[in-house]
């Protein structure tokens, strides 16, 4: 299944052995049984008396005015306990605010939160309800009315951009690094990178191809939705219980929008049924709180169902991408351009800077330019998804890149080797790379046993596509008790989404060598620890992983120190080795040197991070397609994995986050999509017809993790949730090419539009060859 | 010296230059020494006595959380670029 | 408010009656009225399974289903599968397997495989991929909960 490369950096390979007792090896996580046995509390179990349900009204509308709204006859309705609008939240400034997880525009915060004057899309929420079952509320708030001004919508970067478009944002102004437009725009920002002399490139280009690319918006898809409970007490202190990447962003955001001190707010973690990026924004938090507040401090649950999920938040960008590529005649980049034009959705904010970071990466060019431009559009405001924004960029360089290769008649794993990105290259925005693991990905998809075999029948076809992915560093805090048995507690701030207490606590575990059994690792609420950024960005296993080490590290050094002062030693003659501690002629094995130590006064660690020298990650992936040519239908039939993961701590999780990845990217390939109709009404806000992969569609999917280990990390540790989403559009796409000859400039890739562009290209085919069926 | 790299909309600033070289020990030195090259470009890059939102500095390949205060060596390479944190770019 | 109605079942092996309005659906009943909270609502309408229960023996999602009718018959839910407090095979091959990343389907997930293996002890892959694509994992990509179906199918056989 899983193989595990080395990679000549003199680092063993990862099997639990070689070194680490701990790292490498794949123990259950704390969590499990909880999980499997329908235990676990998610945001939608929270249960507490007096709790009342809340329901969230929404716009029927994709751009409109907000003349009025009539909450009477809803607040007549018995069972009603509050009901609430924008007016009831404080009024929120034009100001831009660090939050933690991004610079944001308070007012935008505030606004998507509960529409003030204008509702800027289908589904944005508009008022708030609180009764004592959730059919009640519902009820109600289908009492309210609400007067609309009815606008044109504007659904896409050509709409938005249009000489004459309608203004979504009064007060928008086009901002180029600080240079601010003076004309009303639907244009929130432009950004270039640019190094080189990208005129001499193409110019001297033996080979240029220039192809524009679209692709359509999409949704996390996490299988929980939203759901958020809040008290807002008699004495002023509010606590929220909800499913978040990050509590401290939740309480940052909800503290900003309601004007409080962070000193009234406790956001307590539940666990979370998937994010993916979707779950940093908050949506009901802040409207939970109020109606609480409202409805006589009673608690107040909301429970957004799958519809509203689907139409009010995530998602992320469509786009429209072109991409210009020239090489010489030995296959080399000569020069590459790069134009993205993402949807933000109704407030500024698209991925369209990360993407503009992965477009290029993965290759080593001289003469680059990448323009960005984020545009409003009336949609969801974007939320992170996933590496934002690299799957569409992807999709549009690997297509390309795969072109020229073929007309170079060239392999194209060969073209990637030949062109890879490695130390001391530059990435797009001229940053230069550290020891990074690129040409290693292609290599082992290269040499897999996948690529190598054969791939024979008609509609059939192989791809290949490399991606990469920034990751980040982040803050992270954490502690750890040592209790008398020889346990420890380790207390973080890190959502756990995909088994990350686990390798979390084995860091620790492996610093102190101990059994990863005797670390128990929880996620506490923001009153615990101090703060933490977002479970995002791939940084958790790193960042907070770091701040585990640390703490193992402060542990066994106290230890030491307090044993010197029981054997009356000198600090420097207590060794500790194998899970013993020693001096001469005394010696204690960890377990006990955790109760004697504690005589006198217990122990406990604390450890807070903000690395910045996280280290980003890169794939190359292979996939074989059949395309049924009856339906268009593509058939996934084979798949394979190459990652740098730095170092796995727990492999299954890595595979896990590998697998995942991939299958969201191949969702999104051949699937998913927002579907409008003309007045920009969302037509398919079901998860019947959004279309996710389910088990009959995929395959199993093989992972190679290579390990270039990252020189930061004291085990090595890269992010590794995010790039893999990055190449599979392309890698499907390159396939689709070789099953069909056609080289698809959307995405999705779907049945209807691949069998469209077959038929397009058989009746070519037919007035080339008259004659010829 | 150090190396600036100057972002495309500011070169402007600078007449077309793609990468200066200019003198101090922190990115605000840094700055401040530029702004006395090319005016304007202070104004650009600092927004109430801190990088605009939305940017970054980053000093040697690696973006700096200490910002304006960040240490620049004599052959340090100094970018400033688009801020990019776990989620989304920012949202300005 | 509607007026609630006594509604009689076997609920987990054990004889219950709980009170309900009659528009609740039987999801809604075990979480709200019964605190059974290990079935999730993924979607309410029939398309993630993470709803899953058993119905006198036939996988149902628990959204469709409403609570008045299930008077008189019995329910398995996700709280129902460890026996004598031994976890059931499934649950153990899922963790052993990390067939878990978030969890929100694992309820189901594991429902719904109980019935698949109930029915058909030895399922081929395919057979596997075909029951459980009622159900939406969005985490796993679900390779690893296909393998550990088979581990448990091949253990059992
Ligand atoms: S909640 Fe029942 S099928 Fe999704
Ligand atoms: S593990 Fe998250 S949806 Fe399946």
């Amino acid at each position: 299944m899983a193989d595990t490369k080395q990679n000549g950096t003199g680092q063993p390979a990862a099997n639990g052995q070689n070194g680490y007792k701990v790292i490498g090896t794949r123990p259950v996580r704390p969590d499990g049984v909880d999980k499997v046995t329908g235990r676990a509390v998610y945001a939608a179990d929270v249960q507490m008396t007096g709790l009342l349900h809340g329901f969230v009204l929404r716009s029927p509308h994709a751009h409109a005015r907000i003349r009025s709204i009539d909450t009477s006859k809803a607040e007549a309705l018995p069972g009603v306990r509050a009901v609430v609008t924008a007016d009831d939240l404080p009024v929120a400034e034009d100001k831009i605010e660090d939050l933690g997880e991004g610079a944001i525009n308070l007012k935008y915060l505030s606004d998507n939160v509960l529409a003030q004057e204008k509702a800027l899309y289908h589904g944005h929420a508009v008022a708030g309800v609180a009764a004592v079952n959730p059919h009640i509320a519902r009820e109600a708030a289908e009492l309210i009315e609400v007067d609309y001004e009815v606008l044109p919508p504007v659904m896409t970067v050509d709409d938005a951009l249009a000489e004459d478009a309608p203004i979504l944002l009064d007060t928008l102004r086009t901002d180029k690094m600080g240079e601010i437009g003076t004309e009303p725009t639907n244009l929130a920002s432009f950004f270039r990178h640019q190094r080189g002399d990208l005129d001499a490139g193409f110019a001297g280009a033996h080979l240029v191809v220039d192809r524009t690319f679209r692709t359509e918006t999409v949704h996390q898809g996490y299988i929980e939705p939203h759901a958020a409970t809040a008290l807002h007490s008699a004495d002023g202190q509010i606590t929220i219980w909800t499913s978040t990447q990050g509590s401290f962003a939740v309480r940052g955001q909800v503290c900003e929008i309601l004007k409080i001190p962070v000193s009234r707010l406790k956001v307590v973690p539940t666990e979370i049924g998937g994010g993916f990026g979707g779950k940093i924004n908050v949506y009901v938090e802040p409207v939970a709180v109020v109606l609480s507040e409202k409805a006589g401090h009673e608690p107040v649950k909301i429970v957004m169902s799958r519809a509203d999920v689907l139409a009010a938040t995530g998602p992320t960008s469509g786009s429209n991408i072109r991409v210009k590529i020239g090489v010489d005649a030995d296959g080399k980049i000569s020069a590459a351009l790069a134009e993205l034009y993402y949807e933000a959705g109704a407030y500024p904010g698209s991925p369209v800077g990360a993407a503009a970071n992965v477009s290029l990466a993965p290759y080593a060019i001289d003469n680059l330019q990448v323009d960005g431009y984020d545009i409003i559009v009336n949609r969801p405001r974007s939320a992170a998804y996933r590496a934002p924004g690299g799957t569409n960029v992807a999709f549009a360089v690997e297509s390309v890149v795969d072109e020229l290769a073929e007309k170079l008649g060239m392999d194209p794993a060969e073209f990637r080797v030949l062109n890879g990105a490695k130390e001391n290259d530059r990435r797009p925005d001229g940053l230069q790379y550290a020891r990074i693991g690129q040409i290693e990905t292609v290599e082992a998809i290269r040499d897999s046993e996948h690529y190598q075999s054969p791939l024979e029948g008609k509609y059939r076809g192989r791809g290949i596509a490399s991606g990469y992915w920034n990751n980040w560093g982040g803050q992270s805090s954490a502690t750890a008790v040592l209790n008398p048995d020889g346990s420890v507690n380790l207390s973080e701030a890190s959502t756990d989404i995909g088994g990350s207490r686990a390798s979390i606590a084995m860091q620790l575990a492996e610093a102190m060598d101990i059994e990863y059994e005797q670390v128990k690792a929880r996620v506490v609420d923001t009153d615990t620890v101090s703060y933490n950024d977002v479970t995002g960005g791939s940084r958790t296993t790193f960042a907070t992983g770091l701040a585990a080490y640390n703490l193992g590290q402060q542990l066994k050094k106290e230890m030491k120190r307090r044993l010197a002062d029981q054997w009356d030693v000198a600090l420097g003659d207590v060794c500790y080795e194998d899970g013993v501690f020693s001096a001469g002629a005394e010696s204690l094995p960890f377990i006990e040197a955790a109760g004697l130590v504690q005589r006198d006064e217990p122990l406990m660690a604390s450890s807070t991070v903000h690395p910045q020298d996280f280290g980003p990650g890169f794939s190359t992936q292979c996939v074989d397609v059949e395309v049924d040519p009856e339906t268009g239908k593509i058939t996934i039939l084979r798949y394979t994995i190459a990652q740098d993961v730095g170092k796995a701590i727990h492999p299954s999780y890595v595979e896990g986050q590998m697998q995942g990845g991939v299958a969201q990217g191949i969702g999104w390939a051949i699937n998913e999509e927002y579907i409008y109709d003309e007045e920009g009404h969302l037509l398919n806000a079901s998860l019947l017809d959004y279309r996710m992969p389910t088990a009959l569609d995929l395959p199993m999917i093989e992972t190679i993790m290579v390990e270039v280990p990252h020189p930061a990390h004291p085990y090595g540790v890269r992010g590794v949730g995010e790039v893999n989403i990055v190449p599979p559009a392309g890698a499907v796409a390159n396939a689709v090419y070789q099953a069909t000859g056609i080289r698809m400039d959307k995405l999705p890739i779907s049945p209807a539009r691949l069998l469209e562009a077959m038929w397009a290209k058989e009746a070519e085919s037919a007035e080339l060859v008259p004659g010829d069926d | 010296m150090a190396t600036v790299w100057i972002p495309p909309l500011m070169r402007s600033l600078t007449d077309g230059q793609q990468i200066v070289e200019a003198e101090g020990e922190s990115v605000r030195e840094l700055v401040a020494a530029l702004e006395k090259r090319f005016p304007g470009v202070a104004d650009r890059i600092i927004d109430e006595g801190r990088i605009r939102p939305g940017w970054t500095v980053a000093v040697d390949g690696a973006v700096q959380n200490r910002g304006l205060r960040a240490a620049v060596g004599p052959d340090s390479e100094v970018h400033f670029v688009p801020a990019m944190t776990g989620g989304n770019s920012v949202q300005v | 408010m509607a007026k609630k109605i006594a509604v009689e079942t076997t609920l987990n092996g054990e004889e219950t009656v709980f009170l309900c309005e009659p528009r609740q659906t039987l999801l809604e009943a075990l979480r709200d009225n019964l605190g059974l909270i290990g079935s999730k609502e993924g979607c309410g309408n029939g398309n993630c399974g993470a709803c899953n229960v058993l119905l006198d023996g036939v996988l149902v999602n628990s959204c469709l289903v409403l609570a008045p009718e299930i008077e008189g018959r019995s329910v398995v839910t996700i709280e129902g599968i460890a026996e004598d407090g031994q976890l059931h095979p499934l649950q153990q091959k899922f963790l052993e397997h990390a067939s878990l990343q978030c969890g929100i389907c694992t309820p189901g997930f594991i429902v719904s495989s109980k019935a698949l293996l109930d029915d058909n002890p030895s399922p081929s892959e395919h057979d596997v991929r075909l029951w459980l694509a009622g159900n939406l994992c969005r985490c796993t990509g679900y390779d690893k909960i296909v393998r550990a179906v088979l581990d448990v199918a091949e253990g059992d056989a």
